[in-house]
């Protein structure tokens, strides 16, 4: 797990934070931590790590869930800061957010 | 001749959805090639630019990237030619990054990691117009000073909108332009890229100014097409124009050809003498071309609505939209465009399995796209339900062979993802398909241009295709069907006396079971050239001269000598039969081998065979025998 994500979970344990996968549309909210727990996944929790970060998915950006897929309510599509970027429920879950307030 | 001679090269590199491919087209005009690098099997485009100063460049359009960290074949290139490791491929004088003005953070990331590269550089904000529009303020001198490299804007779609960054060109490959030094690339991990993110979002701040608002076109489009329900209703109705479409508009092309290549065949007739040259030049040369190429007015309508869809930004949407429906069966999202062109010709939806990233999603693709109902079933299934199945109405709205035909289609589409299923759950005992991540871009304005281009370098594989690989199988495919040649007092049909005969013959005690007689049998090796050609070739042996022209004939024919039960077990088999050498000879390409080439052949032969049996005994015993 990098510092930085240790360092936020260990700060918030609950508050507003949660897992972007679990997050209707709507929610906005800014990365906490990108943290991809080893087992999870077909490819290595490091790859996935890196995919996400490569599409912007990194600790300070702004998200908002605009769009659900109709089965399962998969994929979503995000707003990154100024892309968006369609990805399943399943890697979301490793971007922890903290809603906006208000 | 001399170093300073040779065309100096550059490579467009960027990430996916930046324009880059309008910004090569926009500089190359028509002045393009496409060809495959040595020994992989992705597209390499490279064009011919002239700069201001009157230097020859030659330019190379390298597939979108987010990083040069490779997973697909796609970014293996892109990653090798960049750092000039490519065997073949001569050393970069120059990378032009190209990002989209709009859209700059992730582009500022791929800069700041392609300066370790150590190859001169200059930035190309392509779009800029766009951004300007939406409000955007982009401070070029600031950008430059930060990135350390040169910053001009373009615009791709305009008239002297490369003007500046051809001049920038000239100044860095000029004789007192930037020199190379060495490179420090070495593949970034997740710590690195968070700091070279943040890097890129600091010179982000200090040099452009974004709009609070998003395009409110995109928002307010996406809003419909991504709707759950109404964004899949949206996507069959597309869908559904597509194919209106490709079986209408190719029509009249397709007969062009069809009666082009007759032609040929007797002109050929007419300038040679009988005998076994005339026969390989009108049977093996004219006939096996014409039977390929007969399908490329499909394959390039087909291919129109894709690209433009694809220049649109809708494309992006439907692998959205199926992703969770192909993911049930273990497909990739972006299988999608693949399994969709297989719908007119296996061979370009094969070919085009290239973007998808992980080995297996690739492989599972390759191996299900030959079930998807290519156009070549369409005549024999044509044939034998307009002879077999009565022209009636079902529950008084439905036409009965309208849904047969919608029936075949179906059983394509259901043992595509079945057989996907099988090959990701028990095969390779993978229960978590492959991560599905893919950038959905701001829609813009299709540009003709691009599609135009991009149609023409489908038709250039495709034909290029044809020509050398598909083309040897039809050779092999005719010598089996005239050698040996009919003996002079013949009273039978040519075909009846060569080795095909002898194969068909061999094969009916295996092919009884499901119902063949055997002149389908001897009709099925010709058949290996394209489905369609099984048509012509039952004509051939039934003795009917012209059946390809007036399948009316030979239907009646077929009537009078097949059973029902026997009709429907040849639709059955028709479904999953690996009747098309020129797909084996691609999958062979793509795959690198015959392993999988020959995994593919066996399990769509097993399922024909066991579709057959099963619908042939069925038949029998409700007594359609």
């Amino acid at each position: 797990m990098p510092a930085t994500a240790r360092r936020f979970c260990n700060e918030k344990p609950t508050g507003g934070m949660r897992a972007l996968g679990t997050a209707p549309v709507g929610f906005r909210g800014r990365i906490r931590a990108v943290q991809v727990g080893a087992g999870d996944h077909e490819l290595p929790a490091a790859e996935i790590e890196r995919q996400l970060l490569e599409l912007g998915f990194v600790e300070g950006a702004r998200v908002e869930v605009l769009h659900q897929g109709l089965f399962g309510r998969d994929p979503i599509a995000v707003r990154v800061n100024e892309t968006t970027v369609a990805l399943r429920r399943r890697e979301a879950a490793a971007i922890l957010v903290e809603q906006d307030d208000g | 001749m001399s170093e300073l001679a040779l065309p100096a090269r550059i490579a467009l590199v960027g990430n996916p959805n930046s324009g880059k491919t309008a910004l090569f087209n926009a500089l190359t005009g028509s002045r393009q090639k496409v060809a495959n690098y040595p020994g992989v099997t992705v597209e390499r485009k490279e064009g011919v630019v002239v700069t201001p100063a009157g230097l020859t460049v030659r330019l190379i359009d390298l597939p979108g990237t987010y990083s040069l960290r490779a997973r697909s074949l796609d970014e293996i290139v892109t990653r090798d030619v960049v750092l000039g490791r490519l065997a073949g491929e001569d050393v970069l004088r120059l990378l032009v990054c190209v990002a989209d003005s709009t859209n700059l953070r992730l582009a500022l990331r791929l800069v700041l990691e392609l300066k370790h590269v150590g190859r001169p550089m200059i930035l190309a904000l392509n779009m800029f117009d766009i951004a300007r529009h939406r409000g955007f303020e982009i401070d070029l001198d600031r950008l430059s000073a930060e990135l350390g490299i040169p910053v001009v804007s373009s615009v791709a779609v305009r008239r002297g909108g490369t003007r500046d960054l051809l001049t920038r060109i000239d100044e860095v490959i000029g004789e007192h332009g930037m020199p190379s030094v060495e490179g420090t690339w070495s593949e970034p991990d997740a710590a690195a890229l968070r700091v070279t993110q943040r890097r890129a979002d600091r010179i982000l701040d200090a040099a452009v100014r974004i709009p609070g608002r998003p395009d409110g076109f995109t928002r307010r489009v996406d809003r419909v097409v991504l709707h759950p329900v109404l964004g899949l209703v949206i996507l069959l109705a597309i869908l559904f124009l597509m194919f209106q479409a490709v079986f209408t508009w190719a029509q009249a092309p397709m007969e062009l050809i069809r009666s082009g290549f007759t032609g040929l065949g007797v002109l050929a007739g007419s300038v040679l003498p009988q005998g076994w040259l005339l026969s390989f030049v009108r049977e093996g040369l004219i006939s096996g071309l014409g039977s390929v190429l007969v399908f490329l007015p499909q394959i390039l309508t087909l291919f129109f609505f894709i690209l433009l869809l694809e220049d649109f930004g809708y494309m992006a949407r439907a692998a959205f939209l199926m992703d969770r429906i192909m993911g049930g069966a273990g497909l990739h999202g972006r299988a999608f465009i693949p399994l969709l062109s297989s719908f007119a010709c296996a061979i370009p939806g094969i070919m085009a399995t290239r973007v998808i990233s992980s080995r297996r999603g690739r492989l599972a693709t390759i191996l299900v796209a030959p079930l998807m109902t290519c156009s070549a079933r369409i005549p024999v299934y044509t044939l034998i339900i307009s002879a077999f199945v009565p022209a009636r109405t079902v529950l008084g709205w439905f036409s009965l062979q309208g849904l047969v035909m919608f029936g075949l289609y179906a059983a394509g589409i259901a043992s595509a993802l079945g057989m996907s299923w099988v090959l990701n759950r028990l095969l390779w005992r993978q229960d978590r398909s492959d991560p599905f991540m893919l950038e959905l871009p701001d829609y813009k304005r299709p540009i003709l241009r691009n599609v135009a281009l991009g149609l023409l370098t489908r038709a250039q594989i495709f034909l290029r295709r044809a020509g050398t690989t598909i083309f040897a199988m039809m050779v092999v495919i005719w010598f089996l069907c005239s050698v040996p040649p009919a003996p002079v007092d013949a009273t039978e049909p040519a075909i009846n006396y060569s080795l095909a005969a002898h194969i068909g013959k061999a094969m009916e005690p295996v092919l009884r079971p499901i119902g063949f007689n055997w002149q389908i049998d001897v009709a099925l090796v010709p058949g290996m050239a394209a489905r369609e050609v099984a048509v012509a070739a039952l004509g051939t042996v039934y003795a009917i001269e012209g059946a390809a022209e007036d399948p009316g004939e030979l239907g009646r024919v077929l009537t009078a000598h097949w059973s029902l039960a026997t009709a429907l077990a040849l639709l059955a088999w028709y479904v999953f039969a690996p009747q098309c050498a020129s797909t084996l000879s691609v999958v062979w390409r793509e795959t690198n081998g015959w392993r999988w080439t020959a995994f593919l052949f066996s399990y769509m032969l097993a399922l024909a065979y066991l579709a057959a049996f099963v619908t042939y005994q069925t038949a029998l015993a409700l007594g359609a025998g």
